[in-house]
């Protein structure tokens, strides 16, 4: 993280989120600031998606109080979060493959020229800007025109992550980005995180994934059964901790004994 | 992959130019309709086919097609089916009928009222399956049957019979009839006949008429929708939208597109589109049958999926659908100029649309990258 500490841009304040008898998230806090990359890791079914979907305006929290920009929140939509700054990238949910890359990233916010009294999709301005964007990200599309279907997975979750900050996202919310990349594709997507936080953007990175976690992020919080187990600086903590923190200690440790080092 | 940063990737070919003109979606329309036109010009040459009214009679049967493809194309677009077309336009025809002739209302009044009528209709269908969730595919089937059954069940209770006639007298004088039961462009074709360029009636009442004496706005109406659906749908905002909804309604919503208002709309175009095949068809012959349109939603549906447009949404051509609708519609006469059984109009259609289907696929995956 930079040596300037920001104000938290968003803060979670004791989450509880109540799914009929089941509690899904018993007490959550996390906090974001400008700039800085923060890992929620855990395992399948510590709560991340639920805990992420309150964040993004899918779910209302039962209990707890979301502070964004310093004033208390109350998302009705994924549409509000939205307007208010707050771009999620779900993993499966970002694209629609059939459509061309720039139809996909103007889609919901098409640029209008106006002919007389028609309005048409102004596609010059659309095709330079989505060319621009995805270059600035690393990516050299062949054509603006290409379907998305035609890039490979970590391609889609750049023109994504290029679209929610070019529409002004202040907090970027990554769905584990990299869980289904081979690793040169993980790589990009990673540098990806890291341009973005640069350019003083909060991101949001979730993962299960240690090393991932580690190669980005500044600030580490585990979840674990709805609770958050603790937040931890980059170089305060080890993977090996991380990773039995995820799993929740003793057993892991057993397991990766007898296969030999860490998963 | 791309390799990140470079101008090039190693292992993208370069595609050349034809290869690009060639992958798109409409492709197997258009090999279709070459292989359609080659094969009468073969067989049905000398038959009068190619001759102007032998070009006009295809041609109002083509167009008859494309009005309603065009509709269906921008409904699975946008990711649902309307199955209750056919029934829609018996619907229609009985409508305007009943209000002109057995009510004596004004012809415009009854077609204007008849366009309100089953515009609000495709709006119910379509509300009912934003709605519900359910398939249109099963909503749209509940309305072919409602439909036609009103369609019966009307002129007989009304006028004891399920066909009405005289509504070309109640026409006459009309300022709005002639939009869909009129022809463009009569002094044109009177002044071609004059210079003996076109045929005339040698004998009869109308001798020394062009045989062909104009345009019928049924044709006037298939061009004018297929420019206007093909420009909305891929050089506007609300077209964009469209795809979206078809292509994934979840993640269309999640980007803010009304996704349901569009499904509506389209909906309610599918409905327009067949009640402007029904007007022109009640104005040219001049009655309206309980049996008409029936089974115009499957051929409706064939020809845009010849014209490459994707059954589940999301993909697909206006164009396409046209040229599909072309097909259809010389295929079907042509067997008839030809002088081969009519029955076999059939079988060359599932021939052409099984594999026009198959190029489809093909060309699909290669600009989708689906696999």
């Amino acid at each position: 993280m930079s040596d300037v500490i920001h104000a938290p841009i968003l803060e979670m304040q004791g989450i509880e989120k109540h799914f009929g008898p089941v509690i899904a998230l018993n007490g959550v806090s996390f906090d974001v600031r400008p700039g800085e990359c923060h890992c929620l890791l855990g395992d399948n079914g510590a709560g991340k998606s639920t805990f992420i979907k309150t964040m993004s305006g899918v779910h209302k929290p039962t209990k707890g109080t979301i502070l964004f920009e310093g004033k208390s929140m109350s998302f009705d939509s994924p549409r509000d979060a939205m307007t208010a700054g707050i771009a999620t990238v779900y993993q499966d949910l970002a694209m629609i493959p059939l459509m061309s890359v720039t139809r996909n990233f103007w889609m919901g916010r098409e640029p209008v020229r106006r002919v007389g009294p028609f309005r048409f999709m102004d596609f010059k301005t659309a095709n330079s800007v989505t060319m621009e964007e995805m270059a600035k990200m690393g990516i050299n599309l062949r054509s603006p025109d290409q379907a998305v279907g035609t890039l490979s997975g970590g391609e889609r979750q750049t023109v994504a992550i290029a679209r929610a900050v070019y529409f002004g996202a202040k907090v970027l919310i990554l769905d584990e980005p990299t869980s289904a990349l081979g690793v040169r594709q993980t790589a990009n997507v990673l540098s990806t995180i890291d341009k973005v936080r640069k350019t003083g953007i909060a991101v949001v990175f979730i993962t299960h994934n240690v090393r991932h976690a580690l190669a980005v992020g500044d600030r580490f919080t585990v979840l674990n059964r709805g609770k958050t187990l603790g937040t931890a600086q980059r170089g305060q903590i080890t993977p090996e901790e991380l990773q039995d923190m995820m799993a929740g200690g003793q057993e892991m440790v057993a397991l990766e004994s007898s296969l030999g080092g860490t998963v | 992959m791309s390799s990140t940063g470079m101008a090039t990737d190693e292992r993208i070919r370069k595609t050349s130019r034809l290869r690009t003109a060639l992958v798109r979606p409409e492709l197997g329309a258009i090999v279709g309709v070459i292989a359609v036109f080659l094969f009468f010009i073969v067989f049905a040459g000398d038959s009068g086919m190619f001759n102007p009214q032998g070009v006009l009679n295809w041609s109002t049967v083509s167009a008859q097609f494309v009005i309603i493809a065009v509709g269906a194309c921008m409904l699975m677009i946008a990711g649902e089916f309307d199955l209750s077309v056919g029934s829609m336009i018996g619907f229609a025809g009985m409508s305007i009928a009943i209000m002109s002739v057995t009510l004596g209302w004004p012809v415009w009044m009854a077609i204007l009222l008849t366009f309100v009528l089953c515009v609000s209709i495709g709006a119910l269908t379509g509300t009912i399956v934003v709605r519900t969730g359910l398939p249109s595919f099963i909503v749209s089937l509940a309305f072919l049957f409602i439909l036609r059954g009103f369609t019966i069940f009307f002129p007989q209770v009304i006028e004891r019979r399920t066909i009405i006639g005289g509504i070309s007298s109640a026409a006459e004088g009309d300022w709005l009839a002639p939009l869909f039961g009129g022809k463009l462009g009569a002094p044109f074709f009177s002044w071609l006949a004059e210079m003996n360029i076109i045929a005339t009636y040698s004998r009869g009442s109308r001798m020394g008429e062009p045989m062909v004496s104009g345009i019928p706005m049924l044709i006037v109406w298939a061009l004018v929708l297929v420019v206007i659906a093909h420009i909305v749908l891929t050089r506007t905002k609300f077209g964009n939208w469209v795809f979206a909804s078809g292509g994934d309604a979840q993640a269309a919503r999640y980007v803010g597109v009304p996704v349901a208002r569009v499904k509506i709309l389209m909906f309610m175009f599918t409905a327009f589109c067949a009640t402007v095949f029904a007007t022109c068809q009640v104005m040219e012959f001049g009655s309206a049958g309980a049996d008409r349109g029936l089974l115009k939603e499957f051929e409706a549906i064939i020809a845009v999926v010849i014209g490459g447009a994707l059954l589940t949404g999301g993909f697909g051509s206006v164009i396409g659908a046209a040229l599909g609708a072309i097909i259809f519609g010389v295929v079907q006469q042509g067997l008839f100029f030809a002088g081969v059984e009519s029955s076999l109009f059939r079988v060359f259609l599932g021939v052409i649309l099984l594999f026009a289907v198959i190029l489809n696929t093909y060309i699909r995956r290669i600009i989708t990258g689906e696999r």
